[in-house]
């Protein structure tokens, strides 16, 4: 019983990172429409620049978590304005074809500069340790990180859903035309969703060296999977990506302790199927 | 016996209710005439008809056959086949390949298909669009391209809506003429119309319809002249502009 | 008539074309090569699979990026009849195609219910599970995946070691067998339902097009082409195992060289496949050795030039160019 309370708890923690990733990505999705296919590579990319900060200047990636935070966001914004944006209007794939382009060049660029190697921070402040609490094991990176994540996630979801530049966002989502006839600069909002998207998993790969060796290849996984949480919750639903998010770590962290590491993943995906086949639009979609 | 039968035929939308228990036949070879105004339950009649809507309650049947709830493609192959008003090209594929596609229903040799397609769109005068793209056709022709590909599936029954909306007199009385053309073939053909003026003389019977309900069914030398049909549709469409004397005026 | 004399020109140019590639090895300069022999054979292979493709993302409109399932599988039932039963791989080879549509059909039929992202992402964790379940699937190889032993070269095992004319025209064989095929569907019935249906299933419907039937078989018949396809892979490397062939990559592959050329179009996964496969084996050739990265780098930003730039692919670029002319043409004669 202590196992199985534990091995929840895990799935919980990482689901919550899960969620934060996927926040973003729901986010770019809900308001246009648009998969993100370099959504992983910028939680690669934010882990580097944690993992350099770290490495370089000695800052721990507990502080480094703003300045990923804010890279991101200028990647995102620019990743609207040389790319996404011209997809407008276009077939529907071209974005997630366009951004698997840059996700092809993102991670090789990385393979290129920093090698394929797996890179480790060592001696950071939360590193190794852990907390007990009712005969349950707390590893404290993971838990700065779903505690992050927790707040992060919160934080988007009010901007949304109760501050003006929500309501704005939230009137372009549902007829640009329209937000643009009350005024909207839906050209800004836009930006602004991608950089905001950017953010949330900047911050999240940002925090990861903590507990995780950074590589080339490290943000493919985590981007298929924040996909999985965006359409498992339904469209452009931050409640659903949050909840989707914790199903799936809880998923990948049973079906990994209690048959094997490698079905960790098909738990995951056979769950995504699962899901979808019996309601196409997703858990909080209609 | 009737080839089509539309017995307590009900489709709710929420809380409108779009068809409410409607009943009539069509005799195989006549013109039925469906008319009503603006939003009275033409087109979701057709729909429930012709498999996109399945209907909360009552009974289509086609050639004695119930075929309520059966999909589309099912019905089409039967030989129940409509327009849409709201036309819809193939958008991507030429104006021949359009009508290729209805062709196709009823063989699946090419030669033949092509015989048949090129009828078709000689029959609706599209034959100097032949190799344009559907999507770039005005709308005119766009609406004769959905008479024209309904109509090479062969079908027993052509189901019509608002095919002659827009056009001018030259051109309505040659849709006419082709219509009649086609009655004359043996096809049997229910026509949703606002131009009334192009209904009333070919078609052999008309039924109205009013919010969802049949108000009159009858030839159409009665309909002009009932009480009800001339308060809710002619009352509101053209008693209104013959009293006041004005002339034009909008289409709906 | 007018209409069937463009046709046979067209259909004269294409067996011109392969008259063409049917001859290339004999020129010694292609001969020579082994790298250049490379490079041809992978480009009519990768045509063959885009054009696979093509079938049910081009005309039926269904885009898929779970290709790679039906590649991978074709590659492993030619490999295991090879590695595992020591027999010829030509009754893998089948086995594996018709595995491959029935999986397809299987696997599509809940999958059509979906409508957009969710149909890819869907498709996207398709390619997922079977690669973990083949990475931890003894019978199948597992992660070790299967190496060919060393047995006689030859069509017979469909095998050469020394050489590479055998494999080309090899491939050259597949080309022709996918793109006709392809082209055989275009012109019949078949063909048209496939576009209707991508154009407005609802419409098509209309007509007496059963769409769902229309997906699932045009499916079918791009999956078995596709593990078709996986199968002259497998014999191609002598080797297979789960990233190889069943992998995001290798599905994307499928999609981009089809919209690089043009969806939808017969010309279309030739004229990309014959773009992007010589530019991804001589980049790789010249900048691999930077520490490598350089030729997916330079491949990245090229997918998004095309996709934003030309979303018809090179057949709109070329249909522009016709048409530029057509209409220099046509003022030149007005003016005169
Ligand atoms: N898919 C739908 N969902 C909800 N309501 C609908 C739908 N289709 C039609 N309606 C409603 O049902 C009613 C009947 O519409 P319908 O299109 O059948 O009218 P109509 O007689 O064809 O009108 P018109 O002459 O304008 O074509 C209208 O009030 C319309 O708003
Ligand atoms: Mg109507």
């Amino acid at each position: 019983m202590e196992t199985f309370a534990q091995v929840v708890l895990d799935g919980l923690l990482s689901g919550m990172v899960y969620a934060l990733v996927a926040a973003g990505l729901c986010l770019i999705w809900g308001v246009m429409d648009v998969i993100n296919f370099a959504h992983g590579e910028y939680l690669m990319i934010a882990m580097y620049v944690s993992y350099w900060l770290g490495f370089l200047a000695n800052i721990d990636p507990v502080v480094s978590v703003i300045a990923a935070g804010v890279f991101i966001f200028i990647i995102g914004a620019l990743t609207y304005l040389l790319i996404i944006r011209y997809t407008v209007g276009k077939p529907p794939l071209a974005a997630l074809l366009a951004t698997f382009g840059l996700a092809m060049f993102l991670k090789n660029l990385c393979l290129n500069r920093f090698s394929p190697n797996f890179l480790i921070l060592s001696d950071t402040w939360l590193g190794g340790k852990t907390f007990q609490l009712g005969g349950l094991i707390f590893p404290a990176p993971q838990l700065a990180a779903a505690a992050l994540a927790l707040i992060v996630v919160g934080l988007v979801y009010l901007l949304i859903n109760s501050t003006r530049f929500g309501w704005a966002v939230q009137a372009t989502a549902m007829d640009r035309e329209a937000a643009e006839l009350m005024g909207i600069d839906t050209e800004r909002i836009y930006i602004l969703i991608f950089g905001i998207g950017g953010a949330c998993v900047g911050i999240a790969g940002g925090i990861m060296p903590s507990y995780l060796a950074v590589h080339p290849e490290v943000g493919s996984l985590f981007g298929l999977i924040a996909f999985v949480c965006v359409a498992m919750g339904g469209f452009g639903s931050i409640p659903g990506a949050f909840l989707a998010g914790l199903l799936v770590g809880v998923a990948e962290a049973l079906a990994g302790f209690y048959i094997a590491p490698v079905f960790k993943y098909i738990a995951v995906f056979g769950l995504y199927l699962a899901v979808v086949f019996l309601r196409p639009k997703g858990i909080f979609g209609w | 016996m009737a080839l089509l039968e539309v017995r307590e035929v009900t489709k709710k939308f929420g809380q409108l209710v779009a068809n409410d228990r409607i009943s009539f036949s069509v005799e195989e070879g006549s013109i039925v005439g469906l008319i009503g105004p603006n939003g009275a339950g033409k087109t979701t009649l057709f729909n429930c008809i012709s498999g996109l809507f399945k209907p909360e309650g009552g009974q289509v049947v086609f050639d004695g056959k119930d075929i309520t709830g059966e999909p589309p493609y099912r019905i089409a192959r039967m030989g129940a086949v409509r327009t849409f008003q709201v036309v819809r090209p193939l958008k991507d594929m030429s104006v021949l390949e359009n009508v290729l596609v209805g062709a196709f229903l009823r063989t699946s040799d090419r030669g033949e298909a092509l015989t048949r397609a090129e009828e078709c769109l000689r029959l609706c005068n599209l034959t100097a669009y032949r190799d344009r793209m559907a999507g770039d056709l005005p709308i005119g022709g766009k609406k004769r391209l959905e008479m024209a590909r309904a109509l090479a599936t062969g079908p027993r029954l052509l189901m019509l809506d608002e095919v002659m909306a827009g056009l001018n007199t030259t051109e309505l009385k040659a849709a006419l003429d082709v219509i009649l053309r086609l009655r004359d073939s043996g096809i049997t053909l229910m026509v949703v119309e606002h131009v009334m003026e192009g209904i009333m003389p070919i078609a052999d019977k008309v039924v109205v319809l009013d919010g969802g309900t049949k108000i009159a069914e009858d030839i159409p030398a009665r309909i002009v002249r009932d009480e009800r049909v001339i308060e809710a549709y002619l009352g509101a469409k053209y008693g209104r502009r013959l009293k006041n004397g004005t002339q034009g005026g909008s289409r709906d | 008539m007018m209409n069937t004399k463009v046709i046979d020109l067209k259909d004269a140019l294409w067996l011109l074309l392969l008259a063409v590639l049917a001859l290339l090895p004999l020129v010694p300069f292609v001969s020579g090569s082994f790298f250049g022999m490379h490079v041809l054979i992978l480009v009519l292979l990768f045509a063959s699979m885009a054009q696979a493709w093509n079938i049910i993302g081009g005309y039926c409109g269904q885009v898929s990026f779970g290709h790679s399932v039906f590649f991978g599988i074709g590659a492993y039932g030619a490999g295991m009849a090879v590695v595992t039963y020591g027999g010829l791989p030509w009754g893998g080879i089948l086995a594996g195609m018709v595995l491959a549509a029935v999986v397809a059909v299987i696997i599509s039929y809940p999958c059509f219910k979906l409508t957009g992202h969710y149909f890819a992402i869907a498709t996207f964790a398709i390619v997922e599970i079977f690669n973990r379940a083949f990475l931890v699937w003894e019978w199948v190889g597992g992660a070790l995946g299967l190496d060919y032993p060393v047995i006689e070269e030859g069509l017979a095992n469909l095998m050469w070691y020394e050489t590479k004319e055998g494999y080309y025209y090899c491939a050259l064989g597949l080309f022709v067998i996918v793109f006709g095929i392809v082209r055989w569907l275009e012109s019949h019935r078949f063909g048209y339902y496939m576009r209707a249906v991508r154009e407005g299933q609802e419409t098509a419907e209309s007509l007496g097009v059963n769409s769902t039937a229309v997906k699932l078989g045009a499916m079918a018949i791009s999956a078995a082409l596709a593990a078709l396809c996986g199968s002259f892979f497998v014999q191609y490397n002598l080797r297979v195992d789960p990233p190889m062939v069943m992998s995001l990559d290798m599905s994307m592959k499928f999609v981009l060289v089809t919209i690089l050329g043009g969806s939808g179009t017969l010309a279309g996964p030739l004229l990309g496949a014959a773009v992007l496969i010589p530019l991804q084996e001589y980049t790789r050739a010249f900048w691999g050795g930077l520490g490598g990265g350089v030729d997916l780098m330079i491949f990245g930003v090229l997918i998004i030039v095309i996709v934003i730039k030309e979303p018809a692919g090179i057949i709109g670029i070329l249909a522009g160019i016709g048409k530029s002319l057509a209409r220099r043409g046509g003022t030149a004669q007005g003016g005169a």
